[in-house]
């Protein structure tokens, strides 16, 4: 169940979408993050999920994982179908008991939805296509210039490195003592939802202090091996622009111009 | 021996773990020379202070009293405490706590950047490294999809890169299968043979204790054992009665001696027994 969750895992293919510099990646997505928020017609959209399947597609990541990502997601998508169909105001399609259904809900309803998928579909293709390392080298670059101004650029990259790095395996320890509970008694499934919630001490607390103890031991570990901060710090792998890069930064501006401004 | 072939001098070390509650003295007055190119094995029950010594071979830990050289460097000299840890690398017991990287290339390459060694020698010590341990196949893998033997190898192998002369390993086999731990101890021996690294490893598995130069037993924060693989081993009684296990090979020679069978008590492996019975009238 839990290894559903695909944002934040890398799935190396080695198609030119996972070759371009994390930084052309980054701006990438924020220029998309930003059209979709002020994109505001379903025609848009459709040019915008053109788009991101042909960059799925480039990226060679199968269909299918990436589906498998938003399943965790379905739940959060249908709330907000629901709440906006529902909610807002206007010409009634379908009324069932108090509530009803609008025809401007819907729209909104599925327009918010759309958005959704996209956002997270987006999101999940840069941490899909950038090894995490590359991706927070690619941050540090882009956040230096404001080391000047006090912001701990090298001690941010690092962080997101290990919460990466640790993902699955927490993941992995979760699942282990959910089993080991389960095989107790425990039951994470069935109840109502505060029950649930209260079954979820017995998970969370050994996963803590696992967690506490893992951060210890890699502290010592990344001691031993001389890490002192970013200071004086080499890179194995550099950053570096190239031609393909700045094809896509252009690529990537003018569908937000076209789509923007026409 | 002169000074130049030491690695590692331990004179006289006391180490008190100070909590609010109380104080534990996890190593009291030890001393403990290592030579380079050494291969030494230390065995102990947990908490007898195994691990607390170890982390004072690489200034993870300053002790209380005494002094620790590494290569000559005080370990409680602040201006070479990185020198100290370039020299004497560390692998500790849990492979996935201290693997930092999220492709086994990047985390080998994690002790060399942080020293600052250029990007081209970087990729060239990766390449060497990881094939020293056997893993060159897997070196655009990501850790987290490895047997716990092959993390444990990358570990070394992101030590190696920081061309140390000494690692130490902190029971880096506890928590592997037996296939993991073959695989881990044949890296080591060769490490130490091929490369001449001087070897500090921590074990509760008596079998691997066999092929080390020395072996040191630990017991209540002291040192109260050591000597050829064969001088400790032989003394069978004793580490029974620390509570210790030998080879099984060794305590099988044991019986039979009690039993009247004419067989040395210091046989350590299966093929020197063979050639023992063998020989038996």
């Amino acid at each position: 169940m839990l290894k559903d969750i695909t944002i934040g895992q890398h799935y190396p293919t080695g198609s030119v979408v996972h070759k371009l510099d994390p930084r052309t990646k980054i701006i990438a997505v924020f220029v998309f993050i930003i059209t979709l928020f002020l994109v505001d017609n379903f025609m848009a959209y459709g040019f915008v999920a053109v788009f991101v399947l042909l960059c799925i597609m480039i990226s060679k990541i199968p269909m299918k994982y990436i589906i498998k990502g938003l399943k965790p997601l379905t739940f959060i998508i249908l709330f907000t179908l629901m709440i906006n169909s529902f909610m807002i105001a206007g010409e009634i399609i379908i009324s069932i008991g108090p509530l009803s259904i609008t025809k401007e809900g819907l729209y909104q309803g599925s327009f918010m939805a759309v958005r959704l998928i996209m956002l997270v579909i987006g999101t999940s293709l840069l941490t899909l296509t950038t090894s995490p390392i590359t991706l927070t080298d690619g941050i540090e670059s882009l956040l230096n210039p404001l080391k000047k101004i006090g912001v701990p650029a090298h001690e941010l990259a690092m962080m997101m490195t290990i919460a990466l790095r640790f993902i699955p395996t927490l993941l992995e320890e979760t699942d282990k003592i959910m089993k080991a509970q389960m095989a107790r008694g425990a039951d994470f499934e069935s109840g109502s939802l505060i029950k649930r919630s209260k079954s979820l001490v017995p998970l969370l607390v050994p996963l803590f202090t696992s967690a506490f103890r893992r951060a210890d031991d890699l502290a010592m570990a990344m001691e031993a091996r001389c890490y002192r901060g970013g200071e004086g710090r080499t890179r194995m792998k550099q950053l570096k622009y190239y031609k393909r890069d700045f094809v896509a930064i252009v690529i990537v501006v003018s569908m937000f111009a076209i789509l923007y401004f026409s | 021996m002169g000074k130049e072939n030491q690695m590692i001098n331990i004179d006289n070390i006391t180490y008190e773990y100070k909590s609010e509650e109380e104080n534990l003295i996890a190593i009291k007055d030890l001393s403990l020379d290592v030579e380079q190119g050494e291969f030494i094995v230390i065995i102990g029950h947990n908490g007898s202070g195994k691990s607390t010594l170890a982390k004072h071979m690489n200034a993870l830990l300053l002790p209380t009293e005494g002094v620790v050289e590494v290569k000559g460097m005080d370990t409680k000299d602040e201006d070479h405490t990185w020198d100290i840890r370039q020299i004497a690398g560390m692998v500790l017991q849990n492979p996935d706590n201290q693997i930092v990287g999220t492709i086994v290339e990047e985390d080998v390459a994690f002790g060399p950047e942080n020293l600052g060694v250029k990007r081209e020698e970087i990729i060239e010590r990766v390449e060497n490294s990881l094939s020293l341990v056997g893993m060159d196949a897997y070196r655009l893998k990501a850790p987290h999809l490895l047997s716990g033997g092959q993390k444990q190898r990358i570990a070394i192998a992101g030590i190696i890169a920081m061309k140390p002369d000494c690692i130490i390993l902190d029971e880096p086999t506890a928590m592997l299968d037996p296939e993991g731990r073959r695989e881990v101890m044949k890296t080591i021996k060769k490490l130490n043979k091929e490369e001449k690294i001087t070897i500090i490893h921590i074990t509760h598995f008596m079998e691997e204790a066999v092929d080390a130069d020395r072996v040191i037993v630990m017991e209540d924060s002291k040192i109260v054992l050591q000597g050829r693989p064969r001088e400790v081993f032989k003394q069978v009684e004793k580490l029974k009665k620390l509570g210790l296990d030998v080879p099984q090979v060794t305590e099988l020679a044991y019986i039979l001696a009690r039993e009247g069978i004419n067989i040395p008590a210091d046989v350590l492996t299966v093929d020197e027994m063979v050639m023992k019975i063998c020989q038996l009238q």
